[in-house]
């Protein structure tokens, strides 16, 4: 019930998304119904979808990690797979000289699960809050670099400026097949998260609990793990990385379903999406002449939700 | 007649070495022995962990060909840690160890436990006694043929040790099901049916409680004798034993 609620209010948000502004929509219809039509379908759809369906993504996949890691600051851009996917698509499209969608998304999905390879085997699973915290640091910091070394270093001269278009994450001018190759993957791969979310919540039990009810821990952490790369991998390819979201919509979503973490997944898919469709339109109607990135005002908006989160830990962690 | 459990090779690399056990339907059975000796690789081998060997059989049931709806009727474990990371109400964790929702037994289980006070509040604020006996209720809420639990009176004051011991009692007399419990507190060991021994990973004394706790392998096992003041260190026949 309360998630049909909030699966209508998301419509209702996507579907301001879609139309606002309207004034533009209808100037183009007195100049031709058709271009209407391919100014809603063409240009407005796929930045709707792509806000909406990438949201949805970080929220589901934070809430995932979160749980596989028993940790709350785990999430795609603290495990460094957010900067992992970027590498990458950078390493991709200015190296390899892949420019195809598809190819782009199996980029990002391949270094996102490569950042979380990493990860695992510096921090390990399971571990303490602060190892994972620096580990998560270490391979975004290392992510990152190799990244701006990978633009630095192209053959084209303006791989720099060209990259800060989607880096720091944009929705504008995305196709329709652009929107397709990053949310396919990450909607099948969203489904499978869901799929397992009650093993989630028996996670918070122990992996020797979650074992003895004949579920198998080790696979279900790296098919998490797999499946969030998949997901954010396609995403950050296709739109560049967007911080934050996937760290603080599982961190509300919990407060709604009583702190279980597994059942926390669809709840922080809709918070994100709402987050990150909100973002949007912000960017969206602030009057500039210039594009600002959506992964900026998320951040922004973000930060102090993470110190917040972060100071109530330490206030737990001395009671 | 066969046992309610049997288990053929169970171990773990490393920490326990091939065992052979088997447990009646009725008969709760601590397992004791020195830090290290093998105790929690036992109850985790039974418990079927990722990395436990050999087969285990309960209720005529090869536990490892189980799904988990199965596996509930089948066993439960209680692991020794009391960490708590996610702030589920108290209630909650409770039906963690029902595969379907069951009110009644829930409130049975606050009530056996005197929980009530605390049914709302998330664990991972409780004190590690109180969470100690929320994480019990969890494990017994299946109410399934064979309870495993690691040190559950560890952390307890000594009416809820005791308390604990008698409701561990009362489970298994409902359910005609069997206990393996791991406890330090020897005295508390006289207590159960059955008393196992484990030491230096393998299992060296098995039987009545008196008869284990008064045998040679118990002395050299913990290197205590009981005397007439308690305890004692005993002194070492063997200086290898002092590693």
């Amino acid at each position: 019930m309360r998630i049909a609620l909030a699966l209508l209010l998301l419509a209702g948000i996507a579907a301001l998304h879609l139309l606002i502004p309207y004034g533009s929509l209808e100037a183009a219809r007195a100049i031709d119904p058709g271009l209407a039509t391919t100014l809603l379908v063409e240009l407005r759809l796929p930045r709707t979808l792509l806000a909406l369906g990438y949201g949805v993504t970080l929220g589901i996949c934070g809430a995932a990690l979160q749980a596989l890691f028993a940790n709350p600051l785990a999430s795609p851009d603290i495990t460094g797979s957010s900067s992992g996917a970027a590498m990458g698509a950078v390493f991709a499209s200015y190296w390899l000289g892949i420019s195809s969608p598809l190819g782009m998304a199996l980029a990002g999905a391949l270094g996102a699960g490569l950042a979380l390879v990493v990860l695992l085997a510096l921090a390990g699973r399971r571990t303490d809050k602060v190892a994972l915290l620096l580990a998560g640091l270490a391979v975004s910091l290392a992510a990152g670099a190799t990244t701006s070394l990978a633009l630095a270093l192209a053959p084209s001269p303006f791989a720099f400026y060209d990259a800060f278009d989607w880096l720091m994450g944009s929705f504008t001018d995305r196709s329709l097949g652009q929107a397709a190759a990053g949310l396919i993957p990450a909607a099948l791969a969203c489904a499978f998260l869901l799929h397992r979310a009650r093993a989630l919540d028996l996670m918070a039990l122990g992996d020797d609990v979650l074992a003895s009810f004949g579920h198998k821990p080790r696979r279900l952490g790296i098919e998490i793990v797999a499946l969030s790369a998949i997901a954010v991998g396609a995403c950050v390819s296709v739109c560049g990385a967007i911080g934050f979201v996937g760290l603080i919509a599982p961190v509300i979503a919990r407060r709604l379903t009583s702190g279980h973490p597994g059942r926390a997944l669809m709840p922080a898919g809709l918070i994100g999406g709402g987050l990150v469709i909100g973002a949007d339109m912000l960017v969206r109607t602030i009057p500039l002449d210039r594009a600002i990135p959506v992964g900026v005002v998320t951040t922004l908006i973000g930060t102090p939700i993470f110190i917040a989160v972060l100071m109530s830990m330490r206030g737990r962690m001395a009671s | 007649m066969t046992a309610l459990l049997e288990a053929q090779g169970i171990g773990i690399a490393g920490r326990l070495s091939p065992t052979e056990l088997a447990v009646e339907a009725g008969q709760m059975v601590a397992v004791i022995g020195p830090n290290g000796g093998g105790k929690t690789s036992l109850l985790r081998a039974l418990a079927r962990t990722e990395d436990a060997l050999g087969s285990v059989t309960i209720d005529g049931r090869a536990v490892d060909e189980t799904a988990e709806a199965e596996r509930r009727r089948l066993l439960s474990f209680l692991p020794a840690s009391r960490e708590a990371t996610w702030p589920v109400a108290v209630a909650d964790f409770l039906a963690f160890g029902l595969g379907s929702p069951d009110a009644s037994r829930i409130d049975a289980l606050i009530d056996m436990l005197k929980l009530a006070p605390l049914a709302d509040r998330p664990i991972d604020r409780l004190s590690t006694g109180e969470r100690a006996r929320a994480m019990l209720g969890r494990a017994i809420a299946g109410q399934p043929r064979l309870l495993l639990l690691d040190e559950p009176l560890s952390n307890l004051d000594p009416y809820w040790a005791l308390r604990t011991v008698e409701i561990i009692r009362t489970e298994i007399a409902q359910n005609r099901s069997a206990a393996l419990v791991s406890v330090h507190d020897l005295d508390i060991a006289r207590r159960f049916d059955r008393v196992v021994l484990v030491s230096g990973g393998t299992v060296v004394a098995d039987g009545a409680p008196e008869m284990v706790l008064d045998s040679r392998e118990f002395g050299e096992a913990f290197r205590v004798t009981k005397g007439a003041r308690g305890w004692a260190i005993s002194s070492p026949a063997d200086p290898r034993s002092w590693r």
